[in-house]
């Protein structure tokens, strides 16, 4: 109960401090997604239609996603100095994967014979894609960002040791301090509720964005059209 | 209207999908490809609206070489339908069929009214169209997918065994629908399917392909009384070619030109003494002009008996006809289907030139079975 009680003391005597912290920790993380969607949605188009392509960039972003964050971080901070640029930066290599992997595979699930009509009825490649193949694409890119959003806010905590401050500076701050019990929670308890928001936030637009039961009917049509081959 | 004029392709790797195919197409022609699989023709129709590109040769839509036009404004001129329908699951029945239309840039009012016209060609209440594509059944989407080709009203249409995922209920009535509907807008068609059944029904012409190259062209009685060769004897099945002869047959040819008829005015008690004398238990009844006005049969006399005196009080308006000059093999199809008894032969003005019974079916099968084997007989001695 004392850890609770000095959790409330803590709050309440530094929350200027913890929304400042938290609102850091949330921009560093969005920032982070959202410059990779910038980038990695082109990319995710670009090589759902070429598959060489896609076969050396999904590996490099693997590999990319292996690196350990605090190695990723000190590496970035050599070269770019302290700070939540660097952060940011490396939240952004952090997103690519998710959202470069979930637009290539959402274009891909894309029915050959929607596309075979969108074509044949003399839509050109560009409204193709804006037409057809992003709009059934949406719901799968969005739970790319919001895959990428949840690891971002995890990954973000960890900035603190190159100095770009949120949530993390607190949970240090708790972690060095003699009894900090009270201090980790006061960083870790928002730090959770924010991928948690974050998490059903995102699926609600991912739903909102679904093209409903007709996906499942575009799904059955490409399994009927497989069986009639 | 269409013309190939020494068209190949040739895939990568080397196989000849098309060989210096030559073939022209009239005007609101119905022409049906046909061929084993990988035979080419679904490659020959891509090449109209140039989803692929010959490797040789030259095609002509109205006299003009679609290779000189730009590809995109050439696909909005030309219908497309596939097995697989392909309707957008994101849009609605209305979006879907004004597709087309958007592309080609029509002011909004217009497309939608545009979509609203065509649903009422096929029968389908204006509701519809604010549903989406998954909330139709299989036949009703095709329907829309047909409706979708026709949208921007293209004088030339292109399918791709557009019936062919459909169960055999629905692509029978989707096909005698369509063949109408064809007839009444008289576009041309160009129709893929390895289905014979349905290319001698539908097609005016029929093109038999093999391996790239053209086996046979010509209309499905010339293909059913001549075949080129084995391979379209074979193709087109024993059992079709023995019953080629009656299935080239109109109706007038076997049909009874005098039934039994009787006009509205006459009472039932005279209806059920006809009846007698002629052996029959229904009668046709007919105006003046014998113009057929409907059908009485003992049942209705039965029924009615007590309350009611004239046959006009009594009579059944509710009967299906054909016109002079169907098929015998449509019609033939349609007794046994529908379990009818008979049907009146009719002319556009609906006035009554005949009948066909199931005793004049016996006759047919008659002469299928024991004419050919007289022949022979005969062509033996």
């Amino acid at each position: 109960m004392d850890t609770l009680h000095d959790l409330f003391v803590y709050y309440s005597q530094n929350s200027a401090y913890i929304w400042e912290q938290i609102l850091r920790h949330f921009l560093m993380s969005a920032y982070g997604v959202l410059f990779a969607a910038i980038i990695g949605i082109p990319i995710g188009i670009i090589i759902a239609r070429r598959y060489r392509l896609s076969v050396w960039v999904i590996s490099i972003t693997n590999v990319i996603q292996t690196i350990p964050a605090l190695a990723m971080l000190a590496v970035l901070m050599l070269v770019m100095g302290l700070g939540a640029n660097t952060a940011v930066v490396a939240l952004f290599l952090y997103s690519l994967l998710p959202i470069i992997k979930n637009t290539y595979t959402g274009i891909r699930q894309v029915d050959h014979a929607l596309l075979e009509s969108g074509h044949a009825m003399g839509m050109t490649r560009f409204q193709v894609l804006v037409m057809v193949e992003l709009p059934l694409a949406l719901s799968v890119i969005m739970a790319g960002l919001r895959t990428a959003l949840v690891i971002a806010i995890g990954i973000a905590t960890i900035g603190t040791f190159i100095g770009s401050g949120g949530l993390g500076d607190i949970i240090v701050r708790g972690t060095n301090a003699t009894n900090g019990g009270a201090i980790i929670l006061a960083g870790a308890i928002p730090t959770a509720l924010m991928a948690v928001a974050a998490d059903l936030v995102m699926g609600w637009f991912e739903r909102l964005l679904m093209p409903a039961k007709g996906k499942a009917k575009a799904k059955k049509q490409s399994e009927t059209a497989t069986e009639t081959v | 209207m269409l013309k190939f004029d020494h068209v190949s392709k040739v895939y990568k790797g080397g196989k000849k999908a098309v060989d210096d195919m030559n073939l022209e197409v009239e005007k609101g022609e119905f022409v049906c490809f046909i061929g084993p699989s990988g035979c080419g023709k679904t490659t020959t129709m891509k090449m109209i609206n140039r989803l692929i590109e010959p490797t040789d040769g030259s095609i002509y839509i109205n006299g003009e070489n679609i290779f000189d036009k730009n590809a995109v404004e050439l696909r909005r001129e030309i219908g497309y339908v596939i097995q697989q329908i392909g309707l957008f699951p994101h849009m609605t029945i209305r979006q879907n069929i004004a597709l087309v239309p958007k592309l080609l840039k029509w002011p909004e009012d217009k497309r939608f009214e545009r979509a609203e016209e065509l649903l009422k060609l096929v029968d389908m209440a204006p509701e519809y169209l604010d549903r989406y594509p998954h909330e139709l059944s299989g036949g009703q989407q095709q329907r829309i997918g047909v409706l979708r080709a026709l949208a921007a009203d293209p004088p030339l249409i292109l399918m791709d065994e557009p019936f062919g995922a459909l169960d055999p209920i629905t692509r029978d009535s989707l096909q005698e629908e369509f063949k109408k509907l064809q007839r009444s807008l008289g576009k041309t068609i160009v129709f893929v399917t390895h289905d014979m059944d349905e290319a001698i029904e539908l097609a005016d012409r029929i093109v038999i392909m093999r391996d790239g190259k053209l086996v046979q062209v010509g209309s499905p009685e010339e293909i059913l009384r001549e075949p080129a060769n084995e391979f379209v004897e074979e193709f087109i099945g024993k059992d079709r070619l023995v019953q080629a002869r009656p299935n080239i047959q109109t109706v007038e040819q076997i049909m009874n030109p005098n039934p039994a008829t009787i006009t509205e005015n006459k009472t039932l008690s005279e209806a059920i003494q006809l009846m007698k004398e002629k052996r029959v238990d229904s009668l046709l009844v007919v105006d003046n002009e014998r113009k057929l006005s409907g059908f009485i049969d003992i049942e209705i006399i039965d029924r009615f008996r007590k309350k009611a005196v004239q046959v006009g009080e009594v009579l059944e308006k509710d009967m299906y006809t054909v016109e002079e000059g169907t098929l015998l093999r449509d019609t033939i199809h349609r007794i046994l289907r529908r379990g009818t008894k008979y049907v009146p032969v009719v002319d556009k003005q609906q006035m009554l030139l005949g009948i066909v019974t199931r005793a004049n079916l016996a006759d047919i099968v008659y002469d299928t079975i024991w004419g050919e084997e007289e022949n022979l007989a005969a062509s033996e001695q």
